[in-house]
């Protein structure tokens, strides 16, 4: 084991950190959109529970992003004080919420994808890393039981439910590349063994996705376009009126203390 | 006081030498301190009562997420962020522990739902007064959660075991809540200009409707009367009301706030505040559904369950077609 910088550039590191941070971090705020409306009360307590981990998730890796950084910049710094072309988040986790079922399968895509990336990452090199995939796995297998078990019953479920899924599905289906999508960064971080290749996470979550599908009788749209930019800070337009109303107080009343 | 005028169908409480045999059982278990389980006898009016009242209680705990749940996305810190989301979660809890004691009395949660749709249960007029700044979350915390916990820790003795239950543990987490509210309004309190200006600004708004929380003045209450009997009810609205008072203030002095009434003055005699009523005529406003956020409160949960139709029915249809496939395999 090793602690950080060993054996990366540290503004690589930084910018690997800022990803994993800002996707949970941008996730999370959407899915606290939901507090007190969903469809039912078990969801309100389940909804309010993933937004919980999620924002958890991003403090762990926005502290340790703002370290690594080393200007003084820590979780909050980093998240109230940026504006959206250096968030790091990829495109899907930024979509908005739309009805439950968009909610639902933006959820479940990203879960299988960091249920393996997390595990994956347990055995980093760098121990801090490895540390906060250890938690954040947990929380995301449990994520990943919920959301597969509710895509299947509400894919199979009244003709209704299935076409609002698959409509989901259909809409969402272009922003599940970029979770592949490797560059230079992720190059570096796995060449020190750091982080899994991206691509190498692809074949694992293609048949879990394809194994749920099936039973939630949805249809595997065909398409390989992948809308990307996220992680290099070109995002949609739905990421600046998330952040102005995230950041708002932050903003409205700079240097004070909450 | 999540729930608030609560009526009993009774006119006035009756003796015991009035009562039937069963009733006199049933009311001499209460007055000895038992604990009514749902499966034992109990008059139709306790039953009846329970259910408005462990409904209305439940209903407030729902609708309570949204003034909370309007700041979440706004929330100034992840730390803040992360433990205002834990006690919404909590409140949403708190909702499921109690319609499931409602439940137990023979009235299902979906039932109860739709008469809070219909207008025909309420839920704490505290939740129709808007949360404008982010004080306004601290305000909520110390003061809202505040009246609660005065409220619901003596229910936790309350005679129908499954509410007594629920309260137990409902308790142990508004506590904590208001410890965070209380916090938030310290930072308030002590931070910027603008910030102190906010907490102020909080405590002046969220004063009056706090007090109305615990219901008016119950002495000519027959209501009151037959709920304290029946120990579903432990204290009159005026004594918690009273503590309350008496709680707060000293809070509020040592955040450097000011309560905004001129008549507060402490009363040796009463060992107590002397303090003004609220404006009742804005408390019965506001149950008639002229608050500020009435149609607001109401439209969302109508809509959040309108729109979740087709999830549930989704889910029932799904769980039948698993029941017709374990059939058939059989």
């Amino acid at each position: 084991m090793m602690t950080q910088g060993d054996n990366i550039a540290n503004d690589i590191l930084f910018e690997w950190l800022l990803r994993r941070g800002d996707t949970a971090l941008i996730l999370g705020h959407r899915v606290s959109e939901w507090c007190g409306h969903s469809p039912a009360l078990e969801e309100d307590i389940a909804l309010a529970n993933i937004a919980l981990d999620l924002i958890g998730q991003s403090r762990l890796w926005l502290g340790y992003a703002g370290e690594v950084e080393d200007r003084g910049r820590g979780e909050n710094e980093l998240a109230y004080l940026r504006d959206t072309w250096d968030f790091r988040n990829i495109l899907l986790a930024e979509q908005p919420n739309g009805d439950f079922g968009t909610t639902l399968m933006r959820q479940f895509l990203i879960d299988v994808w960091q249920d393996a990336l997390l595990e994956a990452l347990k055995t980093s090199a760098d121990e801090r890393i490895a540390e906060i995939a250890v938690k954040a796995g947990k929380e995301v297998a449990y994520h990943l039981d919920r959301s597969s078990d509710l895509v299947i019953r509400l894919g199979d479920g009244t003709p209704e439910s299935h076409w609002r899924m698959q409509d989901a599905l259909d809409t969402l289906w272009p922003y599940v590349g970029e979770m592949f999508a490797a560059d230079a960064v992720d190059e570096a971080m796995a060449a020190a063994g750091l982080a899994p290749d991206p691509k190498m996470l692809k074949p694992g979550w293609e048949h879990t996705v394809a194994a749920v599908f099936k039973q939630a009788t949805l249809t595997q749209p065909q398409s390989d376009f992948a809308h990307k930019g996220g992680l290099t800070g070109r995002h949609s337009e739905h990421l600046g009126h998330l952040l102005s109303e995230m950041q708002f107080l932050q903003r409205a009343y700079p240097g004070a203390t909450w | 006081m999540y729930a608030q005028m609560v009526t009993t169908d009774a006119n006035r409480v009756r003796d015991i030498s009035e009562m039937s045999d069963e009733e006199r059982v049933f009311q001499e278990r209460i007055d000895r301190g038992e604990k009514i389980e749902p499966t034992d006898w109990m008059p139709e009016g306790y039953r009846k009562t329970l259910i408005r009242q462990i409904g209305q209680h439940a209903h407030s705990e729902i609708v309570g997420q949204l003034p909370e749940g309007n700041w979440i996305t706004r929330a100034p810190t992840l730390e803040r962020k992360a433990i205002l989301l834990a006690k919404v979660q909590d409140e949403a809890g708190h909702g499921l522990y109690l319609y499931c004691a409602a439940e137990t009395l023979g009235v299902t949660r979906d039932e109860l739902i739709e008469l809070l749709h219909a207008g025909k249960m309420k839920y704490s007029s505290i939740f129709n007064y808007p949360t404008l700044t982010w004080a306004d979350i601290g305000a909520v915390g110390w003061l809202v959660d505040g009246a609660a916990i005065m409220n619901q820790v003596p229910l936790q003795r309350t005679s129908f075991g499954p509410y007594s239950r629920a309260m137990v543990r409902i308790c142990k987490e508004e506590s904590f809540h208001q410890r965070q509210g209380f916090d938030i309004m310290m930072k308030m309190a002590n931070g910027t200009p603008a910030q102190h200006r906010m907490a102020q600004d909080a405590l002046n708004r969220f004063w009056y409707p706090s007090l109305m929380m615990f219901g008016p003045s119950d002495k000519d209450s027959v209501h009151s009367a037959q709920s304290m009997s029946w120990k579903i009810k432990i204290n009159t609205n005026d004594e918690l009301r009273q503590k309350f008072v008496d709680q707060t203030v000293p809070q509020a002095e040592f955040l450097g706030l000011t309560v905004p009434d001129d008549h507060l003055k402490w009363n040796e005699e009463k060992d107590g505040y002397d303090f003004s009523e609220p404006d009742w005529s804005e408390f019965f406003e506001v149950l008639k559904g002229n608050g500020p956020c009435n149609k607001e409160r109401l439209d969302a949960r109508i809509k959040a369950w309108d729109d979740g139709a087709w999830v549930r029915d989704g889910l029932m249809a799904h769980a039948d077609k698993r029941a017709a496939a374990r059939t058939a395999a059989e």
